[in-house]
C-alpha cells in the first residue's frame, strides 16, 4: 500500500482556464482546487456553464484551442504536473494515465469505425502488441464493460449498439490501457434510469477491482451520494463548497449547495412546486465584483456585493476538510483557511 | 451492401431509360431531320422518300423502340455530316481524349482541394485559410471559357511557356485542365473545408484526442474518413460537369475530344452523332455517380448495413 504521505492521485491547484470570446476574455475555471485520492471519487457538481467540464478538459489539457487556455495552475498526476509537460508527452498521459468518458454515447464513438478497431486504437497507442494480441486485449476490456459476447460484437459499428452499450464500449475505450483516473463527465446523464443504474454500478465496480479514482462530474445529487467520496460545488467558475459527501449532505455550508440540495425533489413528500433558485446565474462576461452568487443568495450581506469571500474551513477535526467560500462563515465554528 | 448497390444499379438504368427518351425527343422537337438532310432544291417526293427510309412515317412510339433497340446495341445511326462513319464511332473515337483531358483536370483538383480543404479547417481563421478562400472566390467567379482565353493570351502567347491549343503531350493539357479544374477546386475545398470543421468540432474527435491519438491521425483518418461524404457527393457531380464543361473548354482549346464533337454536330444539325454524345455522356455521369455510391458504402457502414 502507498504511505499516506504519498501524494494524492490526482491534484489540481489553484486552476485557471480562460476562453477568448467575442464578448471578452472569460475565465471559464477560476482558481479551481481539488484533488483525489487513489481509489477514490471526488464529484464535481455544479449547473451547466458552471464550468465543470473546461476543468475536466483542463486536466488533459484537451481545451478546445485556440481561443481557451490554461493561464494558470497546476495538475499533479502522482505529484508530476501535467501542465508542464510537452505535447508529445501529453499523449503518453491521455488514454494511458488519465481517462474520460463524455457525456452522450450517441455521438462520442466515431460512426465510421467498428467497436473492435475503436478499442483496439485504444489499447494499442499505449501498447507494443501484434494486432491479434491487441484484439484479444479489446475483447477483454469489453468484458469487463460486461459488453455480451465481445467477440462477435468488435465487428459491429457503433449505429447498430444501444445508447447504453454504446456507453459500455466508450467505458472500454477510457479503461483499455488501465488508467489510474478517470474522469466521467455525466456520463449517465443521456442514458435511461434503469441502465444508468447498471452504469454507475459498473463504474463501482471496476473501481473496486481495479483502484482506480474517479472525477465524477455531474448535476445530480442523487449519483453524488451513491458514487462519491468527496465533493466539489462549482458556481460560476469557482468552487464555492468542497468536502467529504457526508458533511456536504448533511450540513452544507455556503448557501448555493444549501440551495441546490433544496431543488432536489423528495420522493415522500407531496408538494405543490419544485423549488428553484431564483434568478440565472451570472454571465461570465459580466462577474459580480464581490461573491458571484450575492444576487441570488438570501443571506447576502453589504460585504458580499465588493469582496470575494475568503475560504473557511470547519474547525472540528473530524469534518474532513469541508471548507466554503462564503463570509456568512465567519463565526468560531469556521476558521479561515488558505486551501 | 448487395441489396444497396442493387437498388442503386436498377436506379442509374431508369436514369438511363429517361435520358434516351430526352435524347429522341430532341431530334422530333427541333422540327425534322429530313430537312436537314435534303439539299435546298429537293422536291416533296424526295422528303416522302426519305421519311419513309428512315421510318418517320411510323407513330413516335415505334420509333422510340426502334431507337432504343439499336441505342442498346451501340448504333445511333449514320452521321450526317461525316459521311461513312457511323455516330456512335464518332464519339468512341473522341472519348478517350475527352477522358484524357477530363480524368487529368479531376486527379489535379482532387490532389490540390482536399488537403486544402482539410488544412484549412485545422487552420481556420489563420493566413492559409484566408488565401484558400481568395483562390475559391477566384476559381468560381470565373467562367471558365474567360480563364482559358485569359490563360492562352498570359502562357501561350505572351510568355510563350506552353501551347496555345490542340492535342499533344502534358503540356497541352496544363492550360485546360487549369481552366476546367479551378471551378471544381473551389468547390470541392469549401465543401471540404466546412464538413471537416463540423466532425473537428464533434464528440468522437474529442474522444480521440482522449486516446492520446495523435492530431495528424486525428485529422487525417478519424475526421477525414467522415467528412469525405460531402465532397465525395460532389465528386459525382465534377465527373459529370467535367464533360459538359468539355464542350466549352475543348471548343476554347480546339482539343479534339466529344465536346468539341458535340458542337460541331449541333452547328451542323448531324442528330444522330447529337443523340450518341448525349447517351454517352449521360452513360459516363451514371457510371460516375454509381462509382460514388459504392464508395459511399465503404465509407460509411451506416449506408452499408442500411
Amino acid at each position: 500500500m502507498r504511505s499516506p504521505s504519498a501524494p494524492p492521485a490526482l491534484e489540481v491547484r489553484d486552476l485557471e482556464t480562460r476562453i477568448d470570446t467575442k464578448l471578452g476574455l472569460i475565465k471559464a475555471v477560476d482558481g479551481v482546487s481539488f484533488s483525489v485520492e487513489h481509489g477514490k471519487t471526488l464529484g464535481i457538481v455544479g449547473e451547466s456553464g458552471s464550468g465543470k467540464s473546461i476543468t475536466a478538459l483542463s486536466i488533459l489539457r484537451l481545451v478546445p484551442k485556440p481561443a481557451a487556455y490554461i493561464a494558470k495552475g497546476q495538475v499533479l498526476l502522482d505529484g508530476e504536473d501535467l501542465l508542464e509537460k510537452s505535447e508529445n508527452e501529453m499523449r503518453k498521459v491521455r488514454g494511458k494515465r488519465i481517462s474520460m468518458i463524455l457525456q452522450d454515447p450517441q455521438t462520442s464513438l466515431n460512426p465510421v469505425f467498428s467497436v473492435g478497431f475503436q478499442v483496439v486504437e485504444a489499447i494499442g497507442l499505449h501498447a507494443d502488441s501484434r494486432r491479434k494480441a491487441l484484439l484479444r486485449r479489446a475483447v477483454e476490456a469489453l468484458r469487463r464493460v460486461r459488453v455480451a459476447d465481445p467477440e462477435r460484437r468488435v465487428d459491429d459499428f457503433p449505429h447498430q449498439m444501444s445508447g447504453g452499450m454504446k456507453q459500455r464500449v466508450v467505458g472500454a475505450i477510457a479503461l483499455g490501457s488501465f488508467p489510474r483516473v478517470l474522469i466521467a463527465d455525466e456520463p449517465t446523464t443521456a442514458l435511461d434510469v434503469t441502465i444508468q443504474a447498471q452504469y454507475l454500478r459498473l463504474l463501482k465496480d471496476i473501481q473496486a477491482e481495479t483502484g482506480l479514482s474517479i472525477i465524477f462530474i455531474t448535476h445530480d445529487f442523487g449519483v453524488v451520494a451513491r458514487m462519491c467520496d468527496k465533493v466539489a460545488v462549482m458556481y460560476a467558475g469557482r468552487v464555492v463548497e468542497y468536502g467529504p459527501v457526508r458533511q456536504i449532505f448533511n450540513s452544507p455550508a455556503h448557501p448555493y449547495t444549501k440551495a441546490l440540495l433544496n431543488s432536489v425533489p423528495a420522493i415522500e413528500e407531496d408538494v405543490d412546486r419544485l423549488y428553484s433558485i431564483k434568478g440565472q446565474p451570472p454571465a461570465f462576461w459580466d462577474m459580480p465584483e464581490g461573491c458571484r452568487f450575492e444576487p441570488r443568495c438570501d443571506v447576502a450581506m453589504q460585504r458580499c456585493k465588493t469582496e470575494y469571500p475568503a475560504k473557511f474551513a470547519r474547525a472540528a477535526a473530524e469534518s474532513g476538510g469541508h471548507c466554503a467560500n462564503c463570509w456568512a462563515l465567519e463565526e468560531p465554528e469556521w476558521i479561515p483557511s488558505r486551501f | 451492401m448487395k441489396r444497396y448497390l442493387v437498388i442503386r444499379s436498377l436506379q442509374s438504368l431508369l436514369a438511363l431509360l429517361a435520358i434516351s427518351l430526352i435524347a429522341f425527343a430532341m431530334s422530333h422537337l427541333t422540327g425534322s431531320p429530313v430537312d436537314a438532310m435534303l439539299p435546298d432544291d429537293a422536291g416533296p417526293e424526295e422528303a416522302a422518300r426519305l421519311t419513309r427510309l428512315w421510318g418517320l412515317d411510323r407513330p413516335l412510339y415505334e420509333q422510340y423502340f426502334v431507337f432504343l433497340g439499336n441505342a442498346l446495341q451501340g448504333n445511333f445511326g449514320d452521321s450526317i455530316k461525316w459521311q461513312g462513319q457511323t455516330a456512335f464511332g464518332l464519339v468512341l473515337e473522341r472519348l478517350p481524349a475527352t477522358i484524357q483531358l477530363g480524368g487529368f483536370a479531376i486527379i489535379v483538383s482532387t490532389i490540390i482541394a482536399l488537403p486544402v480543404g482539410v488544412l484549412a479547417a485545422v487552420y481556420k481563421d489563420t493566413p492559409f485559410d484566408s488565401a484558400g478562400k481568395l483562390v475559391a472566390l477566384l476559381g468560381q467567379a470565373m467562367p471558365n471559357f474567360w480563364l482559358g482565353i485569359v490563360l492562352i493570351w498570359i502562357f501561350a502567347v505572351h510568355l510563350n511557356w506552353l501551347p496555345t491549343s490542340g492535342h499533344g503531350g502534358l503540356s497541352h493539357m496544363i492550360l485546360p485542365a487549369i481552366a476546367m479544374g479551378w471551378f471544381q477546386v473551389a468547390a470541392f475545398m469549401r465543401l471540404t473545408r466546412s464538413a471537416m470543421l463540423e466532425v473537428l468540432d464533434s464528440e468522437y474527435i474529442k474522444l480521440a484526442r482522449i486516446k492520446g491519438v495523435p492530431e495528424r491521425r486525428v485529422i487525417w483518418i478519424h475526421a477525414l474518413r467522415n467528412a469525405a461524404i460531402a465532397p465525395l457527393t460532389y465528386f459525382g457531380v465534377i465527373a459529370g460537369s467535367i464533360f459538359t464543361g468539355s464542350v466549352v473548354i475543348e471548343t476554347v482549346f480546339a482539343w479534339p475530344g466529344t465536346g468539341l464533337l458535340a458542337i460541331d454536330a449541333i452547328r451542323g444539325r448531324d442528330f444522330p452523332v447529337i443523340q450518341a454524345v448525349v447517351v454517352t455522356f449521360a452513360g459516363v455521369f451514371i457510371v460516375a455517380n454509381l462509382i460514388v455510391d459504392t464508395l459511399y458504402a465503404y465509407l460509411d457502414p451506416r449506408i452499408r448495413y442500411q
